[in-house]
């Protein structure tokens, strides 16, 4: 039995392109992120205060987090546990996993990140909509973990996007997932409304 | 699973018997001939490709594959060896569709070209990456 | 007549349907899909060249991470290839935890495999949830031998790294009364379903002759009714003391792949059973060098995992780095076919076919 031949040689130059991409997102990563908040002025960050408005926003925001699908590796089925009925993420009003960024405002990175996936990841944040969050879940996710100093992999998420909580294990059993965001929603409810990135 | 008669084997092939006795070691110029031989004959039917690998040597490149009988439950591992410099081997793929992606693979890590491959493109990798990862000599990091 | 012209559709790596992050690129017709070209490495974090540069004996918890979810029918080609190459023995206790456990996790895969795949049909989330509530199940008990509830670093050349505690066999026993009847559940839910037979009867077929050709192995290989099972064509550890059938459909499509992955959860089931009434005393490690090498040489080791055959190929130098590790993927070879199940088909059965095949990321890139 003969196998036909296939003719895939028209995408070649999309996969260049990609391929440029991942590049120079390596080389952006050595370099230190700029502070976004170099622009406020110190008398300003000091005189404003919203503390009421923030008690209301930050008591909405951290009761229903809803985390985008940012399954990468092993951990996505501990996220996955987590959210099913034995651990029930629904007691945090955060059961819906939304597969569109757009819908989301945290991410949970669930998995080793490899040069070739992080302009997707990326992207994904970038797409999320204010305010947002970054759980690093698992310890591909802070350091690269066992894969460090693989040719392919990204020594942890906050080369490529920032991390609020960081949540060590290999993969972090569920119970340590729901405490990552416990401490996340107490950092939430800390944070200033008016606090950007 | 067993192993087939290799000395018939290696005589009908005109190829030399493995020194650890698990398989033939033929010439990169003959491989495709001989996969064709243990595919086609009736009473071989070595019609499963198991397995593609390459190994890095330090004098040449060493590609291994393993073709399983499902009828007669035979495995046979088939060795060929090319030289470091502008290494290539013809490709089975037009025989067997699992050696596509297998091939890539090994052209991707290894950077051995497989001649009259339809698609020859990293596959692991992304265009631009540098070097061989699987290569005893390379030299890289995160 | 309307004049349409084919235009390409990208999927993945980020969608909820590919379970994990694998990328399709199809030329679609329409609706139709009249080409595809699977894009790989999303998640190649060149394992097996990191496993050049560990002792043998760390590279046990990097072979966890090929495919997370059946760790341990990970850990046992790379052990028997070590075992076959350096010539250690294993004690027959150690052989019976090794089938009892690596059938449980054989249970686990396939849960979350027929899970998933009725959440590709729509079925969104609570088929998969009763699957995770028996799943639960099994990694209690996982975790009550190796502490780990996905990655266990069980195996070890020469045994395995724990024995069984006291409240294991109980509570294996118990799980293994109520595990038929679960299955029972789901077969009354599922196989008669009008919706699952009208979206899987006939979709994505696959014949035997395509399937051999393209290297496929495991459940896609016996759903389309090839008779080929490594615990039986070459019998590693003691599957060659117990009995077991091997179930096998008919035409090769999606519905026959979802009825083979019931009929092996019942067969492994059967197998466990066998195995606790076997389970011999004794130790569970015979003992090795604590820096260990093995002669030069190098092994061959497959064994039938959850996916497929997984098979291991190792090259000794004779120090305490393997020289070169590699490993045969079932769930890459798999997708070797996958143009053959999808040319032709609709989109929306496209994610069918491709959960019916049941990849695992970890595993296609390495």
């Amino acid at each position: 039995m003969e196998v036909a031949p296939s003719n895939h040689l028209r995408t070649f130059e999309l996969e260049r392109e990609e391929g440029a991409i991942i590049e120079s997102l390596r080389a952006l990563s050595r370099e230190r992120l700029p502070d976004p908040n170099a622009w406020l002025d110190g008398e300003l960050k000091r005189n404003v205060l919203t503390t009421t408005l923030d008690a209301a926003l930050n008591w909405a925001r951290a009761a229903s987090l809803w985390p985008n699908i940012c399954f990468t590796a092993c951990c996505t089925f501990e996220v996955i546990a987590t959210s099913s009925s034995r651990f029930d993420i629904a007691r945090f009003g955060m059961e819906v996993l939304r597969a569109s960024p757009r819908q989301a405002d945290l991410m949970i990175t669930a998995g080793t990140l490899t040069w070739k996936m992080a302009p997707q990841i990326r992207r994904l944040y970038d797409q999320m909509a204010e305010p947002k969050w970054v759980i690093g879940m698992g310890a591909c996710g802070i350091t690269g973990g066992i894969f460090r100093g693989s040719y392919s992999v990204v020594p942890g998420y906050n080369h490529i996007i920032p991390v609020d909580v960081y949540l060590p294990g290999c993969p972090p059993r569920p119970e340590s997932l729901l405490n990552a965001v416990e401490m996340l929603r107490k950092k939430i409810k800390r944070s200033s409304a008016r606090a950007s990135r | 699973m067993k192993l087939p008669a290799l000395p018939e084997l290696a005589c009908s092939l005109g190829a030399e018997i493995d020194p650890s006795g698990s398989g033939l070691i033929v010439q990169p110029e003959k491989l495709l001939e001989t996969a064709r031989h243990l595919k086609e004959t009736p009473g071989l039917d070595f019609t499963y490709l198991d397995m593609i690998t390459a190994v890095d040597y330090p004098d040449n490149f060493e590609i291994i594959y393993r073709f399983l009988s499902l009828k007669r439950n035979e495995a046979v591992i088939i060795r060929t060896r090319v030289d470091k410099e502008n290494a290539s081997v013809p490709s089975i793929s037009p025989l067997w569709r699992g050696a596509d992606y297998q091939e890539r693979e090994i052209y991707d890590l290894f950077g051995i070209a497989f001649a009259g491959h339809p698609n020859l493109r990293r596959i692991m990798l992304w265009e631009g990456f540098k070097g061989y990862p699987l290569r005893k000599d390379y030299q890289g990091n995160a | 007549m309307l004049k349409t012209e084919p235009f390409i559709l990208n999927i993945g790596p980020q969608h909820p349907s590919t379970h994990g992050v694998f990328r399709l690129r199809a030329t679609m017709d329409g609706e139709i899909m009249t080409d595809v070209e699977p894009v790989f490495g999303y998640l190649h974090r060149g394992l097996e060249k990191l496993m050049e540069g560990r002792t043998y004996k760390e590279n046990i918890p990097l072979t966890d991470r090929l495919d997370y979810v059946s760790a341990i029918n990970n850990n046992w080609p790379y052990v028997l290839a070590l075992e076959e190459l350096a010539g250690i023995s294993v004690p027959a206790r150690a052989e019976y935890i090794r089938v009892i456990m690596g059938e449980l996790q054989r249970i686990a895969s396939h849960l979350l495999a027929i899970g998933s795949l009725m959440n590709d049909m729509g079925a969104f989330y609570t088929p998969f949830m009763y699957m995770f509530r028996e799943r639960e199940k099994i990694l209690d008990l996982f975790s009550m031998v190796t502490g780990q509830r996905l990655l266990y670093n069980f195996m070890r050349f020469g045994g395995v790294s724990h024995d069984f505690p006291a409240e294991f066999l109980p509570a294996l026993d118990k799980l293994l009364r109520t595990l038929p009847g679960f299955l029972d559940e789901y077969d009354a839910l599922l196989a008669e379903n009008e919706v699952l037979l009208g979206r899987t009867k006939g979709v994505g077929r696959l014949s035997a002759e395509m399937a051999i050709n393209a290297s496929v192995s495991g459940p896609v290989l016996r759903g389309s009714g090839v008779r080929w099972d490594i615990r039986k064509a070459s019998p590693y550890s003691v599957y060659d003391h117990l009995e077991f059938d091997i179930p096998v459909g008919t035409i090769g499509d999606t519905y026959d792949r979802y009825r083979v992955r019931m009929a092996e959860m019942r067969e492994s089931i059967h197998l466990i059973r066998q195995a606790t009434q076997q389970l011999p005393a004794g130790k569970t490690m015979n003992n090795v060098p604590l820096r260990f090498r093995p002669p030069r040489g190098e092994a061959y080791a497959q064994v039938e995992a959850p996916r497929g055959a997984l098979g291991c190929y190792l090259v000794s130098d004779g120090s305490e780095t393997p020289y070169r590790c590699h490993f045969r993927a079932p769930a890459f070879l798999n997708l070797s076919a996958l143009k053959e199940m999808l040319i032709g088909q609709k989109l929306s059965d496209a994610i069918i076919i491709f959960g019916s095949i049941d990849i695992s990321m970890g595993e296609v890139d390495r």
